[in-house]
């Protein structure tokens, strides 16, 4: 992968979004281009953030004058230092340092986040200008989840806010969400999400392989393969595609060459859904499950999902393990999801 | 240390009954009052709480099915470690 791919932009407000400080001057106007140059990022699926020293309610405001202030997510408008809002809005995303970009026109702002978050990509905010044609700012695919992903994390923050609030069990709150869970064939459009999900997934991983976009196609179109995508819903919208499945089938047997799982839905206690419906339908062929697991220093929660799911270690060599299922026993799908599935299996 | 297990297992319920019942050989897992997220939880707590490493041959359902199991399996971890140190 590219290094340092950037997933959110924080900017600084005075003289950087616009000209002016606000606190001193009526007379402010955002500089020029800023909001294409924002719009056409965030279509790109690159976020916004904002750390600013400034009076949270007169920033706001200003925000919504100029018809931007929906673009940025977890804006930190505070006298903190830069240092722990950049800290918070990552908290916020759960992103890495190494995927945030700074951008600011005072250099000691820039040297005081500098020292705090060395991964952190620090710009002098003269540069905006150049942030279309920067590399670190062009995503090598852009999907319709990236083109959401902003919709996306505000659907997560209502959810969260909800969940806070809700006071009865926590199975009611999950029953009461509408959760939808879509497992289909992958078709041509779904590969290069497929793709960014087996780049980007690490914990929920069988084996940590990636692979691209002709690949997978192949995957796709050959007739002893099966590649599965999954999406989930609630009422909140859609969690976008978080599961994909490759399986290599023969005469006898179904083989899992590669499973994984967002980790936006781990919380939702749908991890194994997709586990679970591989398992029922090659019992229903008739067929032997087997899987190929390959450990890293990140995915032993996919190995205790296996092994929980009553999967076998046959072999092992090295970090390679191969498991079997003798099927006796599946476990059921959560009472609160609802399974909608294509039978073209 | 049974106190423990049962209050974590207690608060991590996905059921919608204020109060289920459960003794110490019930098996967890087949009752259907715990999901998956729940079994990575319940890893991480016997690891972390108890201070063992379980090994990949010890992550089986089994070990984990219900208060005894788990039970069993922290006293033969500590009991392995306790034998070599006093070797």
């Amino acid at each position: 992968m590219k290094e340092n791919g950037i997933k959110c932009i924080v900017w600084d407000l005075d003289d950087t979004i616009w000209n002016g400080v606000l606190l001193e001057s009526q007379q402010l106007r955002l500089k020029p281009q800023i909001t294409d140059i924002i719009k056409e990022l965030d279509g790109r699926g690159i976020l916004h953030s904002i750390a600013s020293k400034n009076n949270y309610e007169l920033a706001m405001q200003k925000l919504e004058q100029f018809a931007i202030a929906d673009y940025f997510l977890f804006p930190e408008i505070n006298w903190n230092a830069k240092s722990i809002s950049i800290a918070k809005i990552q908290k916020n995303l759960n992103i890495g340092m190494d995927s945030i970009m700074f951008v600011d026109d005072q250099q000691f702002e820039i040297e005081e986040v500098k020292s705090s978050h060395p991964g952190v990509t620090c710009i002098n905010a003269t540069e905006y200008r150049n942030f279309l044609t920067r590399d670190q700012l062009k995503p090598r695919f852009i999907t319709e989840d990236s083109k959401r992903r902003r919709l996306l994390y505000l659907a997560e923050r209502t959810r969260q806010l909800e969940e806070e609030n809700y006071q009865g069990p926590k199975e009611e709150f999950m029953a009461g969400l509408n959760m939808k869970f879509m497992i289909a064939p992958a078709s041509e459009e779904d590969l290069k999400r497929a793709e960014e999900l087996t780049v980007r997934t690490n914990q929920l991983n069988s084996t940590g392989l990636t692979y691209d976009y002709d690949e997978l196609d192949r995957f796709r179109k050959s007739d002893d393969h099966l590649l599965l995508i999954c999406e989930l819903t609630d009422r909140f919208g859609s969690y976008g595609k978080i599961g994909l499945a490759l399986i290599e089938i023969s005469m006898k047997s179904w083989n899992i060459k590669l499973l994984l799982m967002s980790c936006r839905v781990i919380s939702r206690g749908v991890g194994t859904v997709l586990l679970t419906y591989i398992m029922q339908q090659a019992q229903k062929a008739g067929k032997k499950l087997f899987a190929d697991f390959r450990k890293t220093d990140r995915n032993r929660m996919m190995y205790l999902a296996y092994k929980f799911s009553n999967f076998k270690e046959t072999q092992t060599k090295e970090n390679d393990i191969r498991l079997a299922n003798d099927l006796s026993y599946i476990p059921e799908f959560p009472p609160y999801i609802d399974i909608v599935t294509h039978n073209r299996l | 240390m049974r106190e423990k297990i049962r209050s974590f297992i207690e608060k991590n319920l996905t059921v919608f009954e204020d109060e289920t019942e459960f003794s110490d050989s019930d098996n967890i897992f087949e009752l259907g009052i715990v999901n998956s997220l729940f079994a990575m939880k319940l890893l991480n707590f016997v690891e972390s709480e108890f201070n063992i490493t379980v090994s990949n041959d010890e992550i089986e359902i089994a070990n984990f099915s219900s208060v005894d199991k788990m039970m069993q399996l922290i006293e033969k971890k500590r009991l392995g470690a306790a034998n070599v140190t006093s070797r």
